[in-house]
């Protein structure tokens, strides 16, 4: 019924927009010399995005069937970038989609609504018949105005019937082929008003290349990290100790007892220096990591953790390494954030994989309210792992709780050990 | 104390296998085999069956937790065989794994923890003796995991040291020594967490260990939920 109402509405809205846009849009490009039609031609534009738009909402909401938008800009056409509007791929499509809209696209919208129609005409003529002539012999029908499909019976004996088993036919053909019918517009829409493939690919590279060079800065940086900490810390360290042997060797016989000093500041410098690196190494890859994936790396998490939190894994094989890496930092910091700020009493981590995505909830009991800003922790996760094509959503309303969802696309290789 | 404790040592790294040997031959231990991957050390402890096995948690093949997984192995074929484990670094999983079948002769430590040798030889004595011996650091860990805890919450913060070296297996001696207060003083320490905790006082030193461990680690409040596969 929805759907009925939904035809009705797109097929009008088919023929009106070309017989409304289309002369207006024409005169405005006449007009563009003079200088008028260029802020008129953009604004038509607009508006003819805004239907295209409107479209897309409606495939999307109604349909199911998402339609991306292939502009090359967000913004709304304005007379300033006219020239890159009119250049753009997109507005072609949207101009060609204008007519074939009217045409191939009003007898797929229509064609719910018409059977419909035609129907509703067939049983009023039914009604008339047999109000005017009564069922016993009506020798004369008057034919209600408008469109008619089939013949036209002359009124003889009995032909009123026809009427109601054409009515009836056409009513329930509506019925049936209303939803193929919309299916069928939904895809006709997707054709016109999604990007083209090369439009894709274009966008597809631009993503790539971001992503790109956002991993790559993250690696140089961390690499600039871990060889700071080395130097200063470990390395240090290491220098403190064999300055502390190289006296103590020289004062072993005339001093023992400042050797023996000495030897024990460089038993202390070496625990330094080790667990400068245990840091270090947790840092660049945890060995809990390692050894035992993201199943075990997230226990050790659970486990360190200050609140109690709910683990469950379903994992039948292994993420390839660096995802496993990127997710589990992630872990650490969305456990982190939790414990800061969130205020919560509890927690639960689900890691699971499905079609082909793993997908790791986090989710507290906290005040909600966090956020993905730019330069914060969940905007770092986001753009890690945007690196593998991977999708971060929040969802955290003030008052909590907070649920945060990554989902990454990556195949299981089965677990060895 | 026995003459000398037969021990199979297990280190990939020649450098820290010979050091350990040294050192373990140099305090009154005979190092029956030295092995290098977790397939030699499994057949080793099953013919040897040692009196203690000291044993690196990454190991060939895998260079993952063969070793530990070994010593888990062997603890199956030879119940009770006492292991040490020592590790570049403490995990709470691993453990809470050691810990979870029989706690007898079960010892995890940093690596660290050779530089003293005396108490690292002394550990080792007290693993081949069916004792438990958890690093500091696994310690300090579950109490800070427990930091909010209502009962350990109650804890000074003297007390909490005194815990952490109680639930490493230290005789009171040991912790007065390393804390340097009395003997006494220490008694009266332990008494008090003990009372606090609700946690039955006991003068052996491995069941105070145990029932600190399992204090930390199973309180109703800090179990981990279920639904976690291991």
């Amino acid at each position: 019924m929805r759907l009925l109402a939904w035809s009705v509405l797109l097929g009008v809205a088919s023929v009106l927009a070309p017989v409304l846009l289309g002369p207006a849009l024409f005169v405005a490009a006449l007009l563009i010399p003079a200088r008028i039609g260029v802020p008129l031609t953009a604004r038509l534009l607009g508006w003819l995005r805004g239907l295209a738009d409107l479209h897309r909402l409606w495939a999307v909401r109604v349909m199911d069937t998402p339609i991306p938008r292939p502009y090359r800009s967000a913004e709304p056409p304005r007379a300033g970038d006219l020239r890159q509007v009119i250049a753009d791929p997109a507005t072609h499509r949207d101009l060609r989609w204008l007519p074939a809209n009217a045409t191939v696209g009003l007898v797929l919208v229509g064609l719910p609504a018409g059977f419909l129609l035609f129907g509703l005409v067939g049983i009023a003529a039914f009604a008339r018949w047999v109000s005017s002539a009564g069922v016993g012999g009506a020798t004369h029908i008057d034919v209600p105005a408008g469109p008619y499909i089939g013949e036209v019976p002359d009124g003889g004996d009995g032909h009123g019937w026809v009427f109601l088993l054409l009515g009836g036919a056409l009513l329930i053909a509506s019925w049936c082929a209303t939803r193929p019918a919309m299916r069928a517009y939904a895809r006709f829409l997707r054709w016109f008003l999604a990007p083209p493939q090369t439009t894709r690919l274009a966008n597809r590279i631009a993503e790539l290349t971001q992503t790109r060079s956002e991993a790559l800065d993250t690696q140089a940086a961390e690499i600039r990290r871990i060889e700071r900490d080395l130097h200063d810390g470990a390395q240090a360290k290491l220098v403190a100790l064999g300055m502390s042997l190289g006296m103590a060797e020289k004062l072993l016989i005339a001093d023992p007892a400042s050797a023996l000093r000495l030897l024990a500041e460089a038993k202390q410098s070496t625990g330094a220096a080790l667990s400068e690196l245990r840091e270090l190494v947790r840092g660049i890859q945890p060995p809990i990591l390692a050894d035992r994936g993201l199943d075990g790396a997230a226990r050790s998490l659970v486990l360190a953790s200050p609140m109690p939190i709910e683990l469950s894994v379903d994992l039948p094989g292994r993420p390839p390494a660096p995802v496993e890496s990127a997710v589990y930092f992630a872990l650490t910091e969305i456990l982190t954030n939790v414990t800061k700020h969130s205020a919560a009493s509890s927690a639960w981590i689900r890691i699971g994989h499905r079609g082909g995505l793993l997908d790791v909830m986090v989710a507290d009991n906290g005040m909600g309210g966090a956020s993905t800003v730019p330069g914060g922790g969940l905007h770092g996760i986001q753009r890690r792992l945007a690196a593998f094509d991977g999708r971060v959503t929040v969802a955290s309303p003030v008052g909590g709780p907070t649920i945060v969802t990554m989902e990454v696309p990556c195949p299981l290789t089965c677990a060895s050990s | 104390m026995p003459a000398d404790l037969r021990v199979v040592l297990a280190e990939d790294l020649a450098l820290l296998r010979e050091g350990l040997q040294r050192l373990l031959s140099a305090n009154g231990f005979t190092v029956v085999e030295a092995v290098s991957d977790g397939t030699k050390l499994l057949r080793s402890l099953v013919t040897h069956r040692p009196d203690v096995a000291v044993v690196d948690v990454r190991l060939p093949p895998t260079f993952t937790d063969e070793g530990l997984r070994a010593a888990i192995a062997a603890r199956v074929e030879v119940p009770g065989l006492p292991v040490l484990v020592l590790s570049q670094y403490v995990e709470q999983v691993y453990a809470r794994e050691l810990l979870s079948g029989d706690r007898a002769g079960v010892g995890y430590l940093l690596k660290d923890r050779v530089f003293e040798v005396d108490q690292f030889v002394d550990a080792v004595r007290r693993v081949a003796g069916g004792g438990t011996v958890m690093d500091p650091d696994v310690v300090a860990q579950l109490l800070s995991r427990n930091a909010n805890h209502r009962l350990t919450n109650r804890l000074t913060a003297r007390e909490r040291q005194v815990l952490a070296l109680v639930a490493e297996g230290r005789s009171n001696a040991g912790i007065g020594a390393s804390l340097n207060v009395s003997q006494k003083a220490v008694d009266f320490h332990i008494g008090n967490i003990f009372a606090k905790l609700d946690l039955p006082n006991s003068a052996d030193d491995n069941r105070r260990v145990l029932a600190v461990l399992t204090y930390l680690d199973e309180s109703p409040e800090l179990q981990t939920a279920p639904g976690f596969r291991t």
